[in-house]
């Protein structure tokens, strides 16, 4: 790494005129940053730049990700240690990712590295929007570390209270040019935000200006947009300012932001980034997170590139973002040129097939096989030889991060395609030849969802991936009962058998079904995956069942390298015997961890339930009670209310939208699919493809006998009227102090209290009309937009969920009648009151589902129903309640006694067993 | 009285010696140790030194007070243990706060006769603080490097009831001494300023770590100069090594100091480095002589001697001390 920045420094190091130390009038030591690992780092005018090192963040390193979350420590501190040994001076470490307990790992891997010397001896970056995670990294660390960040995002008084602990910890600080008011994005803003922080710090908290680090916001440039042309040199001058009149203090950043409009064109991106260094760090720029592999040294720099570069970063003349983008053309233009069509082309016969099959490209895969087919004795050996071939490097490429799941999505669409070409060919050679016999594949691969559970975008993404790398698979499709999967898998022999499942009793299906293989005496081995599933819950619950191979698949990528292993001759066995070792000890460890946690009597937490004044408490009577029913409404509503961060996620490209596009790693791929999800949207809503239904209605509730909440619905009797009862689940895990233990329905006005309440409840569906679009595409062997219409449908259904939400709070209950929130606000959970969906985790009881059906009428009024698990069909539909008490909120009702159980199983009048069975997942163990 | 911060850009201060090697000399039983209010103490109470200046307060006076004769401007109290994580080994946690109280009031009793009598010397009273017996950076498991056996909180917590206790007693300063791991000696430092913090106080403190052995490191694997930096958040009197090894071995680690800090500089070695039966056999002249390298080198503001040192080695070194200028403090380096 420093051999790369090097040159790059050497080149301004004599320039550097523009930030002189301001003079010290203390007979001191001069005041430079001090930080320490288990060696010290002291940041002077010589050190040129500090290079922080940043692979070992969750949001910016997919891989590292992946290896927290399958608590894969040990290759997670081989990151650590290549970043120092690669050159990094210091390492940031960030766990912020919604599916991680970021606490419990960043104080985890903390101590794991600071048991490795040879990654410990650098400083550590303790990187977290959240305070509390701040906080547990400072407790672990022995040397002086940097915390990232703090600002003055939730006013002064926060600030300076983090401030002083940060100083109490030892450590220095990143402050984000961030206020009250927003992010600073042009030089005045900067530099007030600077000035402002640094004078709290330094006056009133008595940090030590040179242990402060700002962070004043690296933004885009050329991006067409106007406002963003001064982005650069504001930065530049900001950062001249701040050296000039903060004494002391430093300036950092992340500096590929700078380039982001020109994804896919490294050339200019790396001499964007040259250039922009060689300024920051003239005006005093001296740390930073730079990628070393995206760095031109500076004189290198072709000259016409250079001026352009120039003019773009300092502003200096007003085409010049137009005059880059034209240049640009021609540096990538040229590559183009070279690369795609010329030559290409006139490659051999496989290095085309390769191609076509990597990039996707299906233009020319039917001419490029039938010239193969001509070329070889027997057209199956198109498949096995050119085809096989090409698919492997496409293997090879997604399993080591060099391609992503929407590309190879796209990969198996060419190889279906050219398969599908060659059939008739394949049978007509077979009547020709019965001795030929068929393909050798990989392997047969059964797949099903279980039964009850109707989700399966993951499940055909894994299918789809396997049958790129030449296994074929049995797909059963969803809501298959076990018997069937059963009888199926003897019927066809199959190699593999893998389970899928979104919703929680589908844990229990998956668990019966390793039990039944079992009895049935089956030794094929068993994939589990799905959005509940676990490695815990397939080690502690399902592979105890089944004594042969049960593995846990969590993405696309790991099902190849598993199924891979599992049936690859002469090393299987011994593989099997791995995995069986790795989750026995994998369920010792865990059963063995089970931290002891204390828990209330339900009598107990009830009495500490959540208090809310009744007297004073603001209620409101919704503006019309009763249920409405909506037949199809209009889809192009819902498009700015859609959150876009799990769709990525559901393509298994990680990071949050719309930082996602121009993400480092997937930024590129990301907005490519992106922009094809946007055309199919928009086909979707202009043709009426989708349609979107809801029923919903408000009602008067109480709540009775504490954790039960009465409704009176109007009955088809007219002036009369029916109570149905929703059963809510209460917290019994021992809270501190002044914590309550909530349940639903302390949001709603107990009977005895004698005040009035309302609650609603709702069905939403756009799930009418996709199933038959994603077959359609699916019989025209287009997996990927079979796959995208479902994904697609989810969200949408989402987004209607929150539209209407933010409808019922504006007007048909109209509590919120004042309440201007934007789609991210939306997004973030900031409206008053809240719809929480049975199955999570406020209402983790999928029993509650058949009572809003019986209350809305759920099934005749939509048409959306229920299966056996409590799963509604069409899946892309969302159901819930709406509280609107401005004191209600979301919480997890976490793990409950069986006291609970047996008490919730007297209340809704089932035997016992049903809840225990119902509830399994949320029981303490202990 | 003239401030000790003064007092150091003056002179180079006289600390004292090793409290364990006099007291040994005191030959005490387990009987002596429990005296009549332990008498039924149910676990074996031999060993625990802090516990004698409630059992047998007039010999940690006496020690105090050689010292004092011998030259020593400042006495450490008789609480290297102190605090409940220590305590825990003979189920004393609920004596802590009056083991220190007791402590620093018997030390500070003796300082004062000592500054009556020479108004133009006066004496102080380090609290000290030790580094307990678990370690926060480290896992004592060697299969599981992830685990620890004590948490910041907890000692955090420990250190702060030592803190209150030894100021309640009378300590003028708080000496956190025998770093091994940093991170302990930082939990200690956090407690010291939520009590400055929750008194409105000032106290002036020491920080003195311990370089394990020829590594050049701290047992939890810091240099000198990381060490240094990773202590120098908060204002102290002092920083400095002690213990592990003898006077001579100390003098680069010192260098380093001495040329990177605005902070006094501080040593209290040990006697040499232990002979075959664990004993410290150098001299007190034999000693004295490599503490002139410190002050020839103007390396130090503060200079005692921590294992096998006694009031000969002390009155040694105050003698050879008292003819050189201190390390000049806030010199613009």
């Amino acid at each position: 790494m420093e051999g790369i920045i090097a040159p790059l420094l050497q080149t301004i190091s004599n320039s550097r005129t523009l930030y002189i130390m301001s003079t010290n009038n203390d007979q001191q030591i001069p005041r430079f940053l001090k930080l320490s690992g288990l060696e010290p780092l002291v940041v002077t005018p010589d050190t040129n730049f500090v290079n922080v090192g940043e692979r070992t963040n969750v949001a910016g390193s997919k891989k590292f990700l992946r290896l927290i979350k399958e608590e894969n420590f040990e290759e997670a501190l081989d990151i650590a240690r290549h970043q120092v040994e690669g050159g990094a001076q210091i390492i940031d470490i960030n766990m912020d990712d919604g599916l991680i307990d970021g606490k419990e790992a960043m104080v985890k891997f903390l101590n794991l590295v600071i048991a490795e010397p040879d990654i410990s001896r650098v400083p550590i970056m303790i990187d977290s929007s959240k305070w509390e995670i701040i906080e547990a990294g400072l407790q672990v660390v022995q040397g002086k570390c940097v915390v990232n960040s703090i600002s003055l995002k939730e006013g002064e008084a926060e600030f300076i209270q983090h401030a002083k602990l940060v100083k109490r910890y030892g450590a220095a600080v990143i402050v984000m040019a961030f206020d009250e008011v927003g992010q600073a994005d042009n030089y005045e803003r900067r530099i007030e935000i600077a000035k402002r922080s640094y004078d709290v710090l330094v006056n009133k908290v008595k940090f030590a200006p040179e242990d402060i680090i700002f962070d004043l916001n690296i933004f885009p440039v050329a991006t067409g947009m106007d406002e963003h042309k001064l982005n650069a040199l504001d930065f530049i001058k900001a950062t001249a300012w701040v050296r000039q009149n903060l004494p002391h203090c430093n300036v950092s950043g992340g500096v590929s932001n700078v380039s982001f409009s020109f994804r896919g064109n490294n050339p200019v991106r790396e001499a964007m980034h040259s250039v922009f260094l060689y300024h920051a760090i003239q005006a005093g720029m001296n740390m930073g997170i730079v990628n070393p592999t995206m760095l031109e040294v500076y004189d290198d720099i072709p000259k016409d590139l250079l001026e352009r570069v120039e003019d773009v970063m300092l502003n200096r003349r007003d085409d010049a973002t137009e005059r880059l983008l034209d240049f640009a053309e021609t540096v990538i233009g040229k590559a183009k040129e070279n690369t795609v069509d010329l030559s290409w082309r006139e490659e051999p016969i496989q290095s085309r097939i390769t191609r076509a099959l990597v990039k996707g490209i299906d233009q020319y895969i039917v001419e490029d096989v039938e010239a193969a087919r001509q070329a070889v004795d027997k057209p199956i050996e198109v498949i096995e030889g050119h085809l096989m071939t090409g698919m492997n490097v496409v293997g090879d490429l997604f399993g080591s991060g060099k391609m992503f799941l929407p590309q190879v999505v796209k990969s198996a669409r060419v190889m279906k395609k050219a398969v599908a070409y060659l059939l008739p060919y394949i049978e007509e050679e077979k009547l020709r030849n019965p001795q030929a016999g068929d393909s050798k594949n990989a392997g047969k691969i059964l797949m099903a969802t279980v039964k009850g559970d109707v989700h399966d975008i993951g499940k055909n993404i894994v299918g789809v991936v396997l049958a790129c790398n030449n296994y074929e698979i049995v797909d059963m499709g969803v809501m298959v009962p076990p018997e069937k999967i059963i009888q199926k898998a003897k019927e066809e022999q199959v190699d593999v058998i893998g389970l899928s499942g979104l919703i929680t009793p589908s844990l229990d299906e998956m668990v019966f079904l390793a039990k039944e293989m079992e009895r049935q005496n089956f030794k094929v081995p068993l994939l589990i995956g799905g959005a509940t599933t676990s490695k815990a819950h397939t080690a502690v619950k399902i592979d105890p069942q089944y004594k042969n191979a049960v593995v846990y698949v969590n993405d696309a990528s790991r099902a190849v390298t598993v199924v891979g292993d599992l049936l690859k001759k002469g090393t299987a066995e011994k593989y099997k015997e791995t995995i069986k070792l790795d989750y026995e000890e994998f369920r010792k460890q865990f059963l063995k961890r089970g931290k002891h946690k204390e828990y209330l009597t339900i009598a107990g937490a009830r009495k500490n339930k959540y208090q809310i004044d009744w007297n004073t408490s603001e209620i409101v009577k919704p503006n019309q009670l009763g249920i409405q029913v909506i037949e199809a409404y209009d889809l192009s509503k819902l498009k700015e209310f859609i959150d876009w961060t799990p769709f990525f996620r559901s393509w298994e490209l990680h990071g949050k939208y719309p930082a996602i596009l121009t993400d480092e790693v997937v930024g590129e791929q990301a907005t490519e699919l992106f922009g094809e999800a946007k055309t199919m949207l928009n086909k979707i809503i202009d043709e009426k493809l989708l349609t979107a239904k809801a029923v919903f209605g408000l009602f008067p509730a109480n709540t009775i006998n504490d954790d039960d909440i009465e409704v009176s619905a109007p009955s088809e009797a007219e002036g009369e009227s029916k109570t149905y009862t929703f059963r809510t689940l209460r917290q019994q895990l021992k809270k501190y102090a002044g914590k309550p233990n909530f349940a639903l329905s302390d949001f709603i006005a107990p009977k005895e209290s004698g005040v009035q309440d309302y609650i609603g409840s709702f069905c939403v569906s756009t799930g009418f009309g996709a199933e038959e679009m994603a077959e359609e595409f699916r019989k025209n062997l287009d997996d990927y937009n079979s796959i995208m219409v479902k994904a697609l449908a989810d969200r949408l259904a989402e987004a209607f969920a929150e539209c209407l939400h933010k409808e019922i709070r504006l007007k048909h209950w109209g509590y919120a009648t004042d309440e201007t929130l934007d789609n991210e606000a939306l997004i973030k959970e900031e409206y008053k009151g809240i719809r929480p969906a049975p199955g999570y985790p406020a209402c983790p009881d999928h029993l509650e589902k058949p009572t809003i059906w019986e209350l809305l009428n759920v099934k005749e009024a939509i048409g959306v129903e229920l299966t056996d698990s409590m799963a509604m069909w069409p899946a892309a539909s969302v159901s819930g309640y709406y509280f609107g008490n401005p004191e209600a909120r979301y919480f997890g009702v976490g793990k409950i006694k069986e006291d609970q159980v047996a008490d919730f199983a007297t209340r809704k009048n089932i035997e016992l067993e049903v809840a225990l069975r119902w509830l399994a997942p949320n029981i303490a163990d202990d | 009285m003239k401030p000790i911060q003064d007092i150091l850009k003056e002179r180079i201060l006289v600390l004292d010696g090793a409290m364990g090697t006099m007291l040994q000399r005191y030959k005490f039983t387990e009987e002596d140790f429990r005296g009549e209010r332990f008498a039924d103490w149910k676990h074996p109470l031999q060993g625990n030194n802090d516990l004698l200046s409630l059992t047998q307060p007039e010999a940690i006076a006496e020690v105090h007070r050689k010292y004092f004769a011998a030259g020593a401007d400042i006495v450490e109290t008789n609480t290297f243990s102190g605090t409940t994580i220590a305590m825990a080994d003979y189920f004393m946690e609920d004596l802590v706060y009056e083991l220190n109280y007791e402590s620093a009031r018997i030390a500070k009793q003796v300082a004062d006769e000592f500054t009556a009598k020479e108004p133009h010397k006066p004496r102080f009273v380090a609290g000290s603080i030790g580094p307990t017996n678990k370690t926060a950076s480290m896992s004592p498991d060697v299969n599981d490097p992830g685990f620890r056996g004590v948490t910041f909180d907890e000692l955090r917590i420990a250190y702060k009831l030592q803190t209150e206790a030894l100021l309640d007693g009378g300590a003028d300063i708080l000496l956190v001494e025998t770093i091994f791991d940093t991170l302990n000696a930082k939990a200690a430092l956090f407690a010291i300023e939520e009590v400055k913090e929750e008194r409105g106080i000032e106290v002036p403190i020491m920080v003195s770590g311990t370089i394990t052995d020829a590594s050049g490191r701290t047992l939890s694997g810091q240099t000198a100069e990381a060490f240094l930096i990773s202590i120098s958040h908060i204002p102290i009197l002092s920083v400095g090594f002690n213990c592990a090894l003898g006077a001579n071995q100390l003098v680069p680690h010192l260098e380093v100091l001495a040329a990177k800090t605005q902070f006094g500089v501080s040593a209290h070695p040990n006697a040499g480095l232990p002979n075959a039966f664990g004993e410290y056999d150098e001299t007190a002249e034999q000693m004295a002589e490599q503490i002139k390298e410190y002050v020839e080198k103007g390396l130090v503001n503060i200079v005692g001697g921590c294992c096998g040192t006694t009031p000969e080695h002390i009155s040694a070194i105050a003698n050879l001390v008292k003819d050189y200028d201190p390390r000049s403090v806030f010199e613009d380096r």
